[in-house]
């Protein structure tokens, strides 16, 4: 007997399911999330807790250069997919570029920040529980900073060599959903980390 | 006609090699091939784990006993807890969803095959590293080799200091890594559900076993978050001097705890829904009825889903939370027991007023309702928390846990191995040998699990290698331990009836059972595309619909 | 529906008879395997082996074992309520609504719900958890909210890995695995107030006649509170597992009478003997390794890490409960723990013969 084809009822030309690289996009943001949200809780239930060591009023400025660099990559990736569903790829390529440029530079100010606190500050994971919980929770968001730069970085190059056209719009668009969540993620960070926290 | 089998090309004259057919197997994207190799999979170490169980049991059939060292025996009860969880149960039940899910959507494949194939290689991979630690565990240290921390490696417990070695880190990337696995293999669940539905078939006609996989893969992704980050901490404070659980630098080992249970909680209902999904089809086809109340039973799954995420610290009642979080605590758990009776009332009344026959899969499922009933209520004596008081930590602990995933998962998952057998092999198994299994099994269970409660009641604790001789405890443990040999020889006759089945089996035809889902309308087992053309459905049971025209339920939907 | 069964009762066919009986028989079969494992329960549980002191949470002899013994009778009650109902109607339907010969082609009616059922077995178990959640919160505060009176004696009890150290602040005592309380009687209240800390990993302090567990955590003070109303000993042991030998933390509580009790203390408190003739012993134990772990008072030894021996022969039991303190045990104590012990934190001392002689010798006098 061969499969079902009900006589009931007409395939419906109305049958439209949502997009499976969204929903997986969005059940990845969600599980990610969870995660986030547990280091962010133990970051809070430590906050004055530390025994000895530096303390975050005494070593922490508040990064605000880098975090607007940060944010506007959300909308420079933003204007590049909407560029790319437009057809317009030097459009994309150049949004594209701004996008690895302004998490670069995240990164890199991250780095900085790590480098004064290390070698100037003598606070590091082991000191105590605020080096600990603060290189931990900051360090697993540039982490998956790091994995998005990676996967734009890779983009980059096949842009360059004309290889991405306006039918991948969907994909990056899936894509841009994980970097937004990444900024959102920050924006979370940052409130605990420099304005409550301190 | 002939019925293609998954592992012949339909055009291949000449037969395959062995490698040829492995190389298929070790590349196979297919969801049905994947689906298999998660069932077996979760059968080797059924055995393995069984085996570390039965270790467990030899050494407490009689108090001062010395069958195994304590060092070896407190690995075996951490090994036994930590396979059957994560490369037993979650891969059957991961394995069981993705053979079904698409078949019985009307959908050719899961929505990313190939992560759905990296995540049974991580998972794969975790158990393999897990049980590496037996041999690799020595670390620099000379101590350590399997994990000896229990399943749910208290913190300090796992601290350098208290856990010299490397036999925790094992434990922590092995799960690490599978746990990656299992969120991949909930993306992919949920997006085929959502996304690859066909035509007709909207979220209220879904089969029910659909339903309950989605809210399942939607709590793997709030529940693997928490293990993840709690064993990252712990990595931090193992391997980067950090501090998350260090009492002596302030840190908590409290913190531990509620992470892990966060996760540790709902996670058996993530095993237990799966299980529930099996009864919710396996019961209406055997009573001859649909299921009593659908929207209910979906309702009732997602309640169960969301109370589920506020009851974790039903598991630290005696840590010391103060009055208030222990009544709150007390009363969710209480309250997560009500959408769950509703449940188990709806399968009654799905029994009710049908005609039951009493197939090897209906009578697991009656084994299932009897038990689970039992070990939901004495999970209601746990909620109370100055019961718990008492029970906690004690065998009667462990009798009820047991009784929860032996009594009820595992009862629910023989019958689906019975139930979709024919679907899987095109074979009918030995119905004498699984009535004998099921017998078997019943009597080894009620005689070890329903005992086991009993020294709970009088002061055994658990996780002890050993007891004081006179303390009323020794005649029970050892009646525990005949019943878990009798369990052990009901699984023998299991698996030897699965091997026979597949070689003298009678052949099984598209629907033995004259069911009423889609997966009945394809061949057994079903050709590699699974439909020759994506169906059109009206109504939850499509074929009923087919196999009765004047009487259609899309009349009644 | 079309498909309704007419219920004409078909004749019972010889083969129905049959089907009926095994049937029966297997009903028959559960029933005396779950009247045997209530036999075995029932034995079990009134056991009267040394009844006295083994642990049973179906016996309590002090307040907080009794408020639990009295909610659980009720949360039985409920439960076991619940599944006779429960019970009786899967059996009912199992039998009923068998499929029978000659049904072969008939499919029954199809019921897919029915909303008046679902609501009343929603109501009525909501009902259930209401009553049973406020019979629990009493309970809950009355047991940790309990107020301190003026007569409790006061103990601290730190847990270590594997054995329980029991300090008395007020009464300036420090001793190790026995813990003496007084018994407490309605005219006289005198309730022993434990704080629970640990020197590494968690324990948990179970005496089930006498309370509930309650955990020790490093880092983390708890309380609990007992209130024996008769005297005796009492056994327990550890209930968290803390390590290798987790099994073999044992607990024995000595509740007194009040004259007994104050003979204890007052022989704790005392100065430690000081019996010339075993000086060998104590040069020996002062300058080999033991002064590093344990303390006797007045003399050089104070190290925390190990029990305190000043009044070790007033103690039972060594290694926390495991064996009866003999010379004979002590010996093999001291110089081969794991014999005892395996993997307890006492290292062997390996002394040589004479010198362990005198060693036990002197630790026999500290009474």
């Amino acid at each position: 007997m061969s499969a079902i084809t009900n006589p009931l009822s007409e395939t419906s030309a109305a049958w439209k399911l949502p997009y499976r690289g969204k929903v997986g996009m969005a059940c990845l943001i969600f599980a990610e999330s969870a995660i986030f949200t547990i280091f962010v809780v133990a970051y809070l239930f430590y906050i004055g807790k530390s025994l000895s060591g530096p303390s975050p009023k005494e070593v922490l400025t508040v990064p605000v250069f880098i975090t607007i660099c940060l944010l506007s990559s959300s909308i420079t990736i933003h204007l590049a997919v909407r560029a790319l569903r437009n057809a317009k790829t030097r459009l994309f390529g150049i949004w594209w570029f701004l996008t690895l440029a302004l998490g670069t530079i995240f990164l890199a100010g991250t780095g900085r920040e790590w480098h004064k606190l290390i070698y100037q500050d003598g606070l590091t994971i082991s000191t105590n529980l605020f080096g600990t919980t603060y290189y931990s929770l900051v360090g697993l968001h540039a982490s998956h900073v790091t994995v998005g730069l990676i996967i734009i970085a890779i983009v980059m190059a096949f842009t360059s060599l004309g290889r991405v056209t306006p039918k991948y719009s969907e994909r990056l668009e899936v894509f841009s959903l994980y970097w937004h969540f990444v900024d959102v993620v920050w924006v979370v960070v940052f409130t605990v980390v420099y304005v409550v926290g301190r | 006609m002939a019925s293609d089998s998954i592992a012949m090309n339909p055009t291949d004259v000449s037969a395959k090699s062995i490698t040829e057919k492995l190389h298929e197997w070790v590349v196979t994207v297919d969801h049905k091939r994947l689906g298999v190799m998660y069932i077996l999979y979760a059968l080797v170490f059924l055995v393995i784990a069984g085996t570390e169980a039965m270790i467990i049991r030899i050494q407490l059939m009689r108090p001062h006993n010395d069958f195994v060292s304590p060092q070896v025996f407190n690995r075996m009860f951490t090994m036994h807890g930590t396979t059957m969880i994560f490369f037993v149960v979650m891969p059957v039940l991961f394995g069981f969803a993705n053979y079904l899910v698409p078949l019985m959507i009307g959908a050719r494949d899961m929505a990313f095959p190939r992560l759905n194939a990296f995540s049974f290689w991580l998972m794969a991979f975790g158990g393999i590293l897990l049980y590496f630690s037996f041999i690799g565990g020595n670390g620099l240290y000379g101590a350590g080799n399997a994990p000896d921390v229990g399943w749910w490696a208290y913190a300090p417990l796992t601290a350098k200091a208290f856990s010299p070695g490397h036999s925790s880190d094992f434990w922590t990337l092995a799960l690490l890594v599978s746990g990656f696995g299992s969120v991949g293999t909930a993306i992919n669940i949920i997006a085929t559900i959502i996304s690859m539905r066909c035509p007709g078939m909207t979220l209220s006609r879904m089969p029910l076993f659909a339903w309950l996989n989605l809210v399942m893969a939607g709590m793997v992704f709030l529940v693997i978050g928490p293990l993840t980050a709690a064993q990252l901490m712990l990595c931090v404070d193992r391997y980067l001097g950090g501090h998350f659980f260090d009492t002596q630098a302030g840190g908590s080992a409290v913190l531990w705890m509620h992470f892990f249970w966060i996760f540790g909680h709902p996670e058996v209902y993530v095993l237990v829904i799966p299980a529930f999904a099996f009864l919710s089809e396996i019961i209406p086809v055997f009573s001859r009825k649909p299921i009593f109340g659908y929207p209910v039973m979906v309702g009732a799954t997602v309640c169960i889903g969301f109370v589920s995420m506020s009851v974790w610290a039903h598991h630290m009642f005696t840590i010391g939370m103060n009055s208030y979080a222990n009544s709150f605590f007390a009363i969710t758990s209480m309250v997560v027991g009500v959408p769950t009776g509703i449940k188990i009332f709806n399968w009654l009344g799905t029994m009710w007023g049908g005609r039951i026959s009493f197939n090897t899969p209906m009578l697991f499922c009656i084994g299932f309702l009897f038990q689970f009933l039992i070990a939901g209520l004495t999970g209601i004596m746990l909620a109370v928390a100055p019961f718990n008081w008492q029970l906690s930590g004690s065998y009667f602990v462990v009798a009820h846990f047991h009784y929860v995933i032996v009594g009820g998962i595992m009862h629910a998952l023989f019958g689906a191995f019975y139930y979709w057998y024919p679907k899987i092999t095109g074979r009918m198994f030995n119905e004498t040998l699984g009535k004998l299994h099921f017998w078997l099994f019943l009597i080894g269970f009620h005689l070890c699990f329903d005992l086991m409660h009993i020294p709970g009641l009088l002061g055994m604790p658990r996780r002890i290698y050993t007891y004081e001789p006179g303390r009323g405890w020794e005649t029970l443990n050892l009646l525990v331990t005949i019943g878990a040999f009798v369990q052990g020889i009901a699984v023998l006759v299991f698996v030897a009836n699965l091997i026979i089945s597949y070689f003298k089996g009678a052949k099984a035809g598209n629907d033995p059972w004259d069911a009423w889902t889609l997966e009945w309308s394809v061949g057994s087992p079903p050709p590699e595309y699974n439909f020759a053309s994506i169906p059109t459905v009206a109504s939850r049971r499509p074929l009923w619909d087919l196999k009765h025209p004047e009487d259609p339920d899309s009349r009644y939907e | 529906m079309t498909q309704v069964d007419s219920n004409n009762k078909d004749e019972m066919s010889m083969k129905e008879l049959g089907k009926h009986r095994l049937v029966a028989s297997k009903l028959v079969g559960i029933a005396v395997l779950l009247a045997g494992l209530l036999l075995a329960a029932r034995l079990c549980l009134g056991a009267p082996e040394n009844a006295s002191q083994n642990p049973n949470i179906f016996k309590p002899l002090s307040t907080p074992a009794d408020s639990i013994f009295h909610l659980s009778l009720f949360v039985l009650g409920i439960t076991g309520s619940i599944f006779v109902v429960v019970f009786s109607l899967l059996v009912y339907s199992i039998a009923k609504y068998r499929r029978r010969a000659g049904d072969e082609d008939r499919e029954p009616p199809q019921v897919y719900g029915s909303n008046q059922v679902e609501l009343a077995w929603t109501v009525i178990p909501v009902l259930i958890v209401l009553v049973l959640f406020l019979a629990t919160a009493r309970v809950i505060h009355s047991i940790q909210d309990a107020p301190e009176p003026r007569g409790a004696i006061d103990v601290t009890a730190i847990g270590h890995q594997f054995w329980w150290e029991f300090r008395y602040p007020q009464l300036g005592i420090v001793t190790a695995n026995e813990l003496h309380v007084p018994v407490s009687t309605i005219s006289r209240p005198t309730p022993t107030f434990l704080t629970l800390l640990s020197a590494d990993t968690d324990h948990s302090f179970w005496v089930p006649r006498l309370a509930g567990k309650t955990d020790l955590i490093p880092n983390h003070p708890n309380s609990m509170w007992i209130d024996p109303r008769e005297t005796g000993l009492y056994l327990g042991q550890c209930a968290q597992y803390c390590g290798v030998e987790h099994a073999k933390m044992l607990l024995r509580v000595y509740v007194d009478s009040p004259d007994q009790f104050e003979k204890w203390v007052h022989a704790q408190q005392a100065a430690p003997v000081n019996d010339a003739s075993v000086q060998e012993g104590r040069r020996i134990f002062e300058s080999t390794g033991c002064l590093n772990c344990h303390t006797v008072n007045e003399t050089v030894a104070n190290g925390r890490f190990g029990p305190d021996l000043t009044h070790l022969m007033s103690r039972d039991t060594l290694a926390s409960g495991l064996v009866p303190n003999s010379p004979a045990n002590l010996r093999q104590w001291i110089q081969d723990p794991d014999s005892i012990k395996p993997s307890s934190l006492m290292p062997a001392m390996k002394l040589a013969d004479g010198d362990l002689d005198h060693l036990v010798a002197y630790l026999e006098s500290l009474r």
